[in-house]
């Protein structure tokens, strides 16, 4: 049985492969296979002020689309916190951890954290955003987890800010229904200079919400998932 | 640049097939891990940097961490019952 799993899992990779390299074998500034793409970095420096034409596309032109995606991991962080209380108990003190793994991990976590907010900050100007700079900012949290005993994480306040950053991402998309365009999540801000951090109007603040969130819901997952017994 | 892809494919799926093997499953998840950050840096290559950072947020960090939990959880809970 293993044995055969392991041919089907093989003769995948090969499939993989194969398609992967001929597909590389073709040019990919040609430009002719994807006009849509071209059409967007053409015009996403004049529309929305954004250096990062992915952010760009990401958060406003298709910022439905994102909201969806903040529900789905809104709903699944919902679930592991609930499935995690019901089998919640009294912690027993994990094993005493090295010296070097203490100091490391005391050193790491303010490192991570700034990296963190640098990858959400810079989101319209390099590659990164609110997705991943709130992963970061929760692998941080896990660090930190993984040595102290006593970490003072004040869950009421994680839940508090997740709710606000939820809030605020619906709330800005609705005050687009007041602006220039009329529609939801759009830009009502002015674009400012291209290519500094005050810029791309709204993109930069929803950004830091979806970070604010996603980093608050990861690390009240990990947070539970240690927790509990 | 080919080349470089090709290399970097076939330790992935060594990789791969290695994780079926492996009988430590903590090692299996470190092997997962590493395909995670091997995919990221051929992600990095093709021009997709976005998806390079997320793929090595995510794939390498935060799911090993959550298989790592669930691994310490279920080895302690048959420790107990043992005794």
């Amino acid at each position: 049985m293993r044995k055969f799993v392991s041919i089907v899992l093989l003769a995948g990779f090969v499939f993989y492969f194969a398609t992967l390299t001929g597909g590389l074998m073709i040019p990919s500034t040609s430009g002719e296979r994807s006009s849509v793409g071209l059409d967007i970095l053409s015009r996403t420096a004049d529309e929305t002020g954004s250096a990062n034409a992915v952010t760009s596309v990401v958060v406003l032109y298709r910022g439905f689309d994102t909201l969806g995606e903040v529900t789905v991991l809104f709903l699944a962080a919902l679930g592991i916190s609930i499935f995690m209380k019901g089998t919640g108990g009294v912690r027993k003190k994990v094993l005493d951890q090295s010296f070097i793994l203490e100091t490391g991990s005391r050193l790491l976590f303010p490192l991570m954290f700034l990296f963190g907010i640098y990858i959400i900050t810079h989101g319209h100007l390099t590659p990164g955003g609110g997705f991943p700079g709130g992963v970061v900012i929760a692998t941080g949290f896990f660090v930190i987890l993984l040595t102290s005993e006593s970490i003072n994480f004040n869950k009421t306040l994680m839940s508090v800010l997740e709710g606000l950053a939820g809030l605020s991402f619906i709330g800005l998309g609705l005050v687009g229904l007041f602006g220039p365009d009329n529609s939801f999540l759009q830009n009502f801000l002015p674009l400012g200079d291209f290519n500094t951090i005050f810029s791309a109007g709204i993109i930069p603040i929803i950004y830091a919400v979806v970070g604010i969130k996603v980093a608050a819901e990861l690390s009240s997952v990990v947070f539970a998932m240690k927790e509990s017994k | 640049m080919l080349y470089l892809l090709s290399f970097l494919v076939l330790v992935m799926l060594s990789i791969g097939i290695a994780i079926i093997f492996v009988k430590d499953i903590l090692s299996a998840v470190i092997l997962s891990t590493v395909v995670s950050l091997i995919v990221s840096i051929i992600f990095l290559f093709i021009a997709a940097p976005d998806v390079a950072i997320t793929e090595a947020a995510i794939g390498a960090a935060l799911t090993a961490v959550v298989f790592v939990i669930a691994i310490k959880r279920t080895k302690m809970e048959e420790t107990e019952d043992k005794e």
